[in-house]
């Protein structure tokens, strides 16, 4: 819990993970792609404030106890959930699995969510492994990376057959949430890799799943909200937004902070810290302490209040995956309900525009 | 920032520069000289041309680093006084494919085997589209700003917009992707060529500035991690 001029804020961090990028997990002949990834990762480090910088070494892997002092200690989280992605290719045990993730529950099982994951290349075998960990770990949610590489396949699209496989068995497995992670590369690469119109086909086609993206559709911000705005169970998942704009791009994070209140609206905004690729501590004082600018060329944009920033730092997240909140820090938020899709919630927002 | 490529010839050395500078990143809809992704560019006497073009990410798409490379290959070949040019992309998960298939000619599918079924162009397409969305923006924030109405903003044409940088890439990107850039075309419309109405120019106008918000937030990470990426620190490191 955060406490701030006198109120108090629920936290959940909605995308963090426990990663492995060791040296001595890099897949041999493999090593170029696997330090690649994480010099990748360490860039985005980067843009988060200064004194916050970690050297590289120690970024690679952190142990337990770092992860204990920067989400929980430090960093205000009361909640996190743990977003797996495998990147088995690269990495021998993988880069952030769920076992490696589910290693922390013992300690602290009671502030940990950890989700699963699928791969649609994996047939039959990873159905079943799909119903043995949700079994094992009782998930509500899984995360998928569709630019995943599996052999000579460079990534796959939830609107492909197996991928609706998957998505049927995990609603049949009580599956209530599944993050979009869209990467670089996907089947076939000569179309957009980013695009987020198969979430749009799924999120119709699943009615009873919500599909929080990541990175709010990063780089196709416009593609996602117009898609948000009309598919009542799509989220945004803001990591990436706080970490990488907050404090690097001000200006920018206030506009796409404002397209996504106007789109999306506040009751469907998930903080994400994604630790630990930065720590929550700055991100969740950074945006408690956040006002959209009074300049001229913010000012149709909604305003974020204390109630708004509830919601998203940890409300929202805490409806999705049935979070005990404390009564005094509950407040209403619809994120969770069923709505109607349709346009009338495009035409809805171009009545707000006059 | 590059500067001019070294060589002894000014002129074909300007020149080389300049139609490195026609080539865009499609995504970002910007100049690849003016996002510092020429890493390096040598021409010498004989005109034979070195370029290296450099990338904010190792795992920067596949498909529109291609068509950097690609494209930055067709521009400086297409210089008079150029007989033979060579472009490659340095530090990036794909060099060898895009590297070897551009210079061979290949395509994207040769260059990609079993993993593309088409070539770019229509990838290309969506992304101009994208930035002539974004660029009726740009040229409507002004008129928006001195109160005109919606029903002044949907009759407003081309040739009542102030002449500008912006206008003229508004007109190549639309000629490019074949909708109306004339000056009786309409400032605002749909992605088909279609006139805007009074009453859809509120959401017309809210999606173009979402549209340009998502490019320009693009722009502004791709800059930072490009920084970041290719800094004294990151050198040092590596």
């Amino acid at each position: 819990m955060y406490e701030k001029d006198g109120e108090k804020y629920f936290v959940v961090d909605s995308h963090s993970h426990f990663w492995d990028a060791s040296k001595e997990n890099w897949v041999e002949g493999k090593e170029q792609f696997a330090k690649g990834w994480i010099d990748c990762f360490y860039g985005y480090h980067q843009l988060g404030p200064p004194e916050t910088h970690w050297d590289w070494e120690h970024y690679l892997k952190v142990t337990p106890e770092d992860f204990e002092r920067d989400m929980f200690v430090e960093g205000h989280v009361d909640y996190a959930i743990f977003q797996s992605t495998y990147l088995k290719e690269w990495y021998k045990n993988g880069f952030n699995t769920v076992d490696q993730n589910a290693a922390l529950l013992e300690k602290w099982g009671d502030r940990l969510i950890v989700n699963g994951r699928f791969d649609p290349r994996e047939g039959d075998a990873g159905l079943k492994q799909l119903e043995a960990d949700v079994q094992k770990y009782k998930h509500k949610g899984v995360k998928l990376y569709t630019a995943e590489w599996n052999g000579d396949s460079r990534g796959y699209k939830l609107t492909d057959p197996a991928a609706y496989d998957f998505l049927q068995a995990a609603q049949e497995l009580g599956i209530k949430n599944v993050h979009v992670h869209k990467g670089p590369t996907i089947w076939p690469l000569d179309k957009d890799a980013f695009d987020v119109a198969d979430v749009d086909h799924a999120a119709t086609d699943f009615q009873g799943l919500n599909f929080i993206v990541e990175h709010v559709g990063l780089p196709r911000i416009e593609d996602f909200c117009f898609m948000a705005v009309q598919e009542p169970n799509v989220y945004a998942g803001l990591s990436v937004v706080v970490g990488g704009l907050m404090h690097a791009r001000p200006k920018f994070f206030a506009k796409v902070m404002g397209e996504l209140l106007f789109w999306v609206g506040e009751d469907k905004m998930l903080f994400g810290g994604d630790y630990n690729i930065w720590v929550p501590k700055w991100q969740v004082e950074g945006l408690v302490d956040w006002q959209m600018p009074d300049d001229d060329q913010f000012s149709d944009y909604p305003r974020l209040t204390t109630a708004s920033k509830k919601k998203i730092l940890g409300l929202n997240a805490a409806k999705l995956y049935d979070i005990p909140v404390p009564a005094e820090l509950q407040l209403e938020t619809t994120a969770g309900d069923t709505e109607a899709p349709g346009e009338e919630l495009v035409e809805g927002k171009a009545g707000a525009q006059a | 920032m590059t500067d001019l490529p070294a060589g002894p010839v000014p002129e074909l050395r300007q020149a080389v520069w300049s139609s490195l500078g026609t080539v865009l990143d499609p995504e970002l809809d910007e100049p690849i000289t003016d996002l510092d992704f020429v890493e390096s560019c040598t021409v010498s006497p004989a005109g034979e041309v070195s370029v290296t073009l450099r990338l904010p990410t190792f795992f920067c798409a596949p498909n529109f680093s291609f068509l950097m490379v690609a494209d930055a290959y067709d521009a400086v070949s297409a210089v008079p006084g150029v007989r033979r040019a060579a472009v490659t992309l340095a530090d990036h998960h794909a060099s060898e494919e895009i590297n070897g298939g551009v210079a061979a000619h290949s395509g994207f599918v040769g260059s990609f085997a079993g993993e593309a079924v088409a070539e770019l162009d229509e990838l290309r397409h969506t992304f101009l589209s994208k930035a002539a969305l974004a660029g009726q923006d740009r040229l409507a924030r002004p008129f928006v700003e001195e109160g005109l109405g919606p029903d002044d903003l949907a009759a407003l044409t081309l040739a009542e917009v102030p002449d500008s940088m912006e206008l003229r890439r508004l007109r190549d990107r639309r000629m490019a992707i074949g909708l109306p850039y004339t000056d009786d075309a309409p400032l605002l419309i749909h992605g088909d060529g279609s006139r805007v109405t009074s009453a859809q120019v509120p959401l017309h106008l809210r999606r173009a500035r979402l549209q340009r918000v998502g490019i320009e937030t693009n722009g502004e990470y791709c800059k930072s991690l490009l920084q970041t990426r290719y800094s004294a620190e990151a050198k040092a490191r590596a």
